[in-house]
């Protein structure tokens, strides 16, 4: 008992800390926005959906009408944007929490068992990180398609040798300290050291990984479907809207400032919470 | 030392063979007979017959790789590509200069700029410059590559008409996708350099050193970067890597044909022996980059020379 209510007092100092750092609460008020706009995607939205084509609108500027202007197909491009948030999470989200779990577990083995299975686990990581983390998503696109399940394993293939390598890191911190050691001549179990004891205080410096993961998969995702590997048109993902505003670069600026910020801040969010994350949890900066 | 290098060289044999397995064995799962994919659905049994045997089609898994293995070291035969009948390796190496031009004109431009401001950002900590240095950093690694480089395309060449937006010429041709890949790299590395360069300056020795009254130009540079720089360099040799998949993505925005734009052709027109050989091609470099970076390492710090020299593991 005595030791949960530890934790929870550790969880809220941590929290506190996070709460204290101004800049990292910009990020969770980006997120918050994001995941508003996500839900109420179809109420905050002008025009329905955005996939409806009316070429006598197109490519209009900003106007009150509509407030990022038209596409090529004389689309609302705030109406596109707002519905791209999703296709981009529900990528992103489901990839960066599988590669960090299944990194997790990886590291967790490797950490543990250093005779054999750190050695051969190592090894193969190697092999995985020669290979460029787009370029690997691209191959396993090329073999299995472009549907959206298929992305997600795309997305989370190429980042768990990054989440087990990082996640590997953590834990063998952890396993030479004493506590483990305590527990250890205590009598527990190799699972019990791992779920009792390691993870949970591997938990923090994970989930900074997570973060940090979910920013470089968003960008991962917008530019798969830029190159036209990722989502397919005429979902309206924002790499996608700046896919097909490439040709229209010259006579409408404007079609491709507006997908571009809504990806760069909601990279910029998850940065923020990670750095924000790591200040908290960084024993060092405690006062 | 020679004996580390070997030891690395061999490794990378390894290395290369697995990348090779892993995409191969990725491209495996592509459904679909290859033969009907690039003739047609109306070709003919005799010349999908003849397809197979040109390209050794139809063996079990296990030969097909061990053969590609065989070649790719005896040969360095990176196969041919189902579309074009060529060599692949020809079609890299017609390629690779574009790549490689980018790639090292962007990681230069990345560490000069990141570098220098990280070591400024950190030696001026809380100032205004620091504030402004971060604040950039921070949005400029939340910039998507292709992004950036449209919006500069925009900028320098649409409207200022002072750059050409695509294709490859003259060394102008290069200064955009140098800015586009190298912009959000620097950033990075601003970021990183200046954590370390904090955590340098923190350290004993640096306070006996002011204690001692030498200069606090020689402090920064002699004593806390020679410090902060090994860890700074093992960074952006991490970062190359995946410099390199954008590389890709930033051929893509300013129609270079390099090797980018020909692995994205191949994995659009499901030319396996191209993705494959474009893939491992990538492998190689990469490799050879993080060897350079770690006999770099062992040329600055001579405690890891002595570790390599009398044969320890890394």
């Amino acid at each position: 008992m005595k030791k949960e209510k530890k934790r929870m007092s550790n969880f809220q100092d941590v929290l506190y800390r996070f709460s204290k750092n101004k800049v990292s609460l910009i990020g969770v008020a980006i997120l918050v926005v994001l995941l508003l706009v996500i839900i109420f995607a179809e109420q905050i939205s002008p025009y329905q959906y955005g996939i409806k084509n009316n070429v006598s609108e197109r490519l209009q500027g900003p106007s009150a009408k509509h407030w990022f202007g038209t596409d090529g197909y004389g689309r609302d491009i705030f109406t596109r944007v707002i519905h791209g948030a999703k296709f981009t999470m529900i990528i992103a989200l489901p990839a960066t929490l599988f590669a960090q779990a299944f990194g997790a577990i990886l590291g967790a083995l490797a950490a543990f068992y250093t005779k054999y299975v750190d050695g051969i686990l190592m090894r193969i990581l190697d092999v995985f990180q020669a290979i460029p983390g787009t370029l690997l998503a691209l191959a396993v696109v090329a073999a299995l398609g472009t549907s959206l399940p298929n992305l997600v394993i795309a997305m989370m293939i190429s980042r768990i040798p990054g989440a087990a390598r990082s996640a590997r890191a953590i834990m063998l911190l952890l396993v030479g300290k004493d506590d483990i050691e305590a527990a250890r001549a205590y009598g527990s179990n190799d699972w019990q050291l791992i779920t009792r004891h390691v993870m949970p205080n591997a938990l923090g410096p994970i989930i900074v990984d997570l973060t940090i993961n979910l920013s470089a998969i968003t960008l991962q995702v917008s530019s798969l479907s830029y190159i036209g590997l990722g989502v397919q048109p005429p979902t309206p993902e924002w790499g996608v809207l700046l896919s097909e505003a490439r040709e229209y670069m010259q006579i409408a600026p404007h079609t491709i400032l507006f997908p571009g910020i809504a990806i760069m801040l909601t990279a910029l969010a998850f940065n923020l919470i990670g750095d924000g994350l790591r200040d908290a949890l960084d024993p060092r900066l405690r006062d | 030392m020679y004996k580390y290098i070997l030891k690395r060289l061999l490794s990378m044999i390894f290395i290369v063979i697995g990348v090779a397995f892993v995409v191969f064995t990725i491209m495996e799962i592509t459904p679909g007979d290859p033969a009907i994919m690039m003739l047609g659905d109306n070709a003919s049994a005799e010349d999908i017959s003849a397809f197979n045997e040109k390209f050794g089609l139809g063996k079990p898994f296990v030969v097909r790789f061990g053969n590609y293995i065989l070649k790719l070291f005896t040969k360095f035969d990176f196969g041919t590509s189902w579309l074009t009948s060529r060599p692949v390796l020809s079609t890299l190496l017609d390629r690779i200069p574009i790549t490689l031009n980018i790639a090292v004109s962007s990681i230069a431009f990345a560490s000069l700029i990141g570098v220098s401001l990280g070591v400024l950002s950190a030696v001026k900590q809380y100032s205004p410059l620091d504030y402004v240095a971060r604040v950039t950093a921070m949005i400029m690694a939340a910039i998507p590559v292709f992004w950036l480089g449209m919006m500069l395309a925009i900028l320098f060449s649409l409207k200022l008409h002072l750059l050409p937006a695509s294709g490859i010429g003259s060394w102008k041709h290069y200064i955009l996708p140098m800015l586009t890949l190298g912009i959000p790299y620097s950033a990075r590395i601003l970021r990183s350099t200046r954590s370390y360069m904090l955590e340098a300056i923190r350290q004993d020795y640096i306070r006996t050193a002011k204690a001692k009254g030498i200069p606090e130009k020689r402090i920064i540079w002699r004593h806390a970067f020679a410090n902060a720089c090994l860890p700074v360099i093992n960074t952006i040799g991490v970062y190359v890597g995946s410099l390199l998949g954008g590389a890709v993505v930033t051929e893509t925005v300013f129609g270079c044909n390099g090797l980018g734009s020909f692995i994205i052709n191949s994995v659009k027109r499901k030319d396996i022996p191209a993705v494959t050989g474009g893939t491992v091609f990538l492998a190689i470099i990469f490799s050879l980059i993080l060897l350079l970076v770690d006999l770099l390492h062992a040329s600055i710090d001579p405690r890891i020379k002595a570790r390599y020299s009398k044969g320890g593991k890394k």
